[in-house]
């Protein structure tokens, strides 16, 4: 190792003792990336109070309404009430804006969901095959099959199979990314285990399952956080196309995914309807990426020398 | 040299077996009945009853395996009844489209990002650098669809330069093949273009702080020639390995640009398969591109004979 990078390594683990707060809040990418994020899940929770219609109501009056148009929707007591379709419409007579903007719930939903699932059965496999020494083989090659399989394949494939729920397409979305996060607690887990204070526990007499959980798992945090946040971002991405394909959630579910493929028939007449979700789709990958890059920049600086 | 290549070859074999099961198991493992998720809505119940007696549904798992691992072996990948053709002819019609916007694509991005890579890590720091870094993060940001129909907009419905959509074989002229595919090449590319430059720039970062570009500088080379000869040439491993990694990155790319883009290959193939829930074709199509990405991985590896003499296997 370079002695500069020892130097960095030290400074970085004294800030962090002296508040990662502090060392977090000093990161423009995690600043302007986790802002971004949280009033996404902001627009996300208050979606009913921000002059938003019920995504799935619709009105054959005011179909292909340019953006900012006023318009009549039925509401689902029948009555009908003017309506300001501030991002237009789209075939049916349904209200863009408010589809975008629930949309932002399913997919911050699926970006979490899959990454603390594929977290979790990463790290149980990557536990297994880091400790077990038997297991490493068979799991690991089972895994070097998985990885071998392009992830959309794998997820288109397995959505079509069971019928797409929120459920299923969650589960089909992170089974391509556990073997990346087996692979990633395997490795931490080989090094780790040489560590002179793991070495220390197993001559004190420590229990295996002792040491795993409470004294290796702990170090493997901050990259383990790092890598969930890539995860969500390339999740959101990966639901979208399944909508956008026309495989994943119902169509009439409002997700991004799902407006750009309608809005995909008549793009050329009213493009505004793949692009005002495109925008909100790209801006929260966006901001989860650098949330990413800049956690990776604070918590493990040795990742961010690799790359 | 031979060794080295029994032994990639070893290596790569019981990958792709798995690959194998994983695509077999994935049919088995849902429920009903495989014989009537095959036929799909096209078949009759005679069709369905020959898949099943075919599929020796009736015996063991292990034996169904055995027959389906020796059809696959023997070049048959089944039947589809939606599209009424063998899966090995379905894929033999669209694989040309998917080929041409793959190799245009790789050559476009290799063109594109190595050099891009080495100036950054040339001047890290300078304002190429920070505009690469940015870019990078962009690049792996703005979906593919999304920046297909960006483009679609600006280049083919208001500017008029190029072909909206569509498909023109190669034998139906030079031309109209290559305008067809300049847009979608570009589209696949951006996602690619990142993630090479990424790893270039942090590739020849590392070389370039070795003691032999000191000594490449000190004995007075002209800077170009370090840089290219000395740093990249050195750094050129991580460089194709990446090239061939990033392959998994561009087949998802593949089935999302060739509907944007109204491309008849096999990525289009692949969802319309999954619409029409035809599982042969599905299970057909996975096994190919799978089996593709291993052997360019494979060829990558033995790239490093060539581009690092030192490694003797």
């Amino acid at each position: 190792m370079h002695p500069t990078e020892l130097d960095a390594e030290a400074a970085v683990a004294a800030q962090i003792k002296g508040g990662l707060w502090r060392t977090l809040r000093g990161n423009w990418a995690v600043v302007t990336g986790g802002s971004v994020l949280a009033l996404l899940a902001l627009v996300a929770l208050a979606a009913p109070w921000l002059g938003t219609v019920d995504p799935t109501l619709f009105d054959p009056a005011s179909r292909d309404l340019l953006p900012g148009a006023i318009g009549e929707i039925t509401n689902l007591d029948g009555e009908t009430i003017a309506h300001k379709f501030l991002m237009g419409s789209d075939g049916f007579g349904r209200d863009i804006y408010s589809r975008v903007i629930y949309g932002t719930r399913v997919s911050l939903i699926v970006g979490a969901a899959v990454a603390l699932v594929s977290l979790f059965f990463g790290v149980s496999c990557g536990l297994a095959a880091g400790y077990i020494r038997w297991l490493d083989g068979v799991l690991m090659r089972v895994m070097d099959g998985v990885m071998a399989i392009p992830g959309i394949l794998i997820a288109i494939a397995l959505v079509a199979l069971w019928k797409a729920s929120l459920v299923t397409v969650i589960i089909a979305i992170a089974i391509p990314e556990i073997p990346r996060v087996t692979r990633l607690v395997r490795s931490l887990v080989l090094s780790i285990r040489e560590e002179p204070y793991v070495e220390a526990a197993v001559s004190l007499g420590t229990r295996t399952l002792k040491i795993m959980f409470g004294h290796i798992l702990p170090n493997t945090m901050a990259p383990l956080i790092v890598q969930g946040t890539y995860i969500c971002a390339s999740a959101i991405l990966v639901e979208a196309i399944l909508s956008f394909l026309g495989v994943g959630l119902p169509t009439d579910t409002p997700t991004w995914g799902n407006i750009m493929a309608e809005g995909r028939v008549q793009f050329n007449d009213f493009p505004h309807n793949v692009f005002f979700p495109g925008v909100f789709l790209a801006l929260t990958v966006l901001a989860i990426n650098m949330l990413g890059d800049g956690l990776r920049d604070t918590l493990d600086p040795r990742m961010s020398k690799r790359i | 040299m031979f060794t080295f290549l029994a032994r990639r070859l070893a290596a790569t074999i019981p990958v792709l077996l798995i690959v194998a099961v994983l695509v077999f198991l994935m049919l088995r493992l849902t429920p009903g009945d495989p014989a009537v998720i095959i036929a799909g809505d096209a078949a009759n119940p005679e069709q369905v009853a020959q898949i099943r007696a075919g599929l020796g549904l009736d015996r063991s798992i292990v034996v169904q395996f055995g027959i389906w691992f020796g059809n696959l072996l023997s070049g048959n990948l089944g039947e589809s009844y939606y599209f009424k053709m063998t899966v090995v002819e379905l894929i033999a019609h669209r694989i040309e489209p998917t080929l041409a916007l793959s190799l245009f694509t790789i050559v476009l991005s290799v063109l594109v990002s190595v050099p891009l890579g080495v100036l950054a890590a040339w001047r890290q720091g300078g304002w190429l650098d920070r505009a690469l870094m940015g870019f990078s993060v962009l690049g792996f940001s703005v979906p593919v669809f999304v920046l297909g129909y960006i483009l679609i907009y600006i280049v083919s419905l208001k500017l008029g330069w190029l072909p909206v959509q569509g498909y023109v074989r190669f034998a139906d002229g030079f031309w109209p093949f290559i305008r067809h595919l300049i847009l979608p090449s570009i589209t696949l590319s951006v996602i690619y273009i990142a993630l090479i430059a990424r790893v270039t720039r942090a590739a020849v970062t590392e070389t370039l702080a070795e003691d032999y570009i000191r000594t490449a500088r000190a004995k007075g080379l002209p800077e170009a020639r370090v840089v290219i000869h000395h740093a990249l040439a050195n750094a050129a491993v991580p460089i194709v390995t990446v090239i061939g990694i990033g392959i998994a990155l561009l087949i998802g790319g593949v089935v999302v640009t060739e509907t944007v883009y109204a491309i008849p290959g096999l990525g289009r193939l692949t969802v319309d398969a999954v619409l029409a829930r035809d599982f042969p074709t599905i299970q057909g199509v996975i096994l190919f591109f799978s089996f593709a990405y291993v052997l360019i991985n494979l060829l990558v590896d033995l790239s490093y004979l060539f581009f690092d003499p030192r490694i003797r296997y």
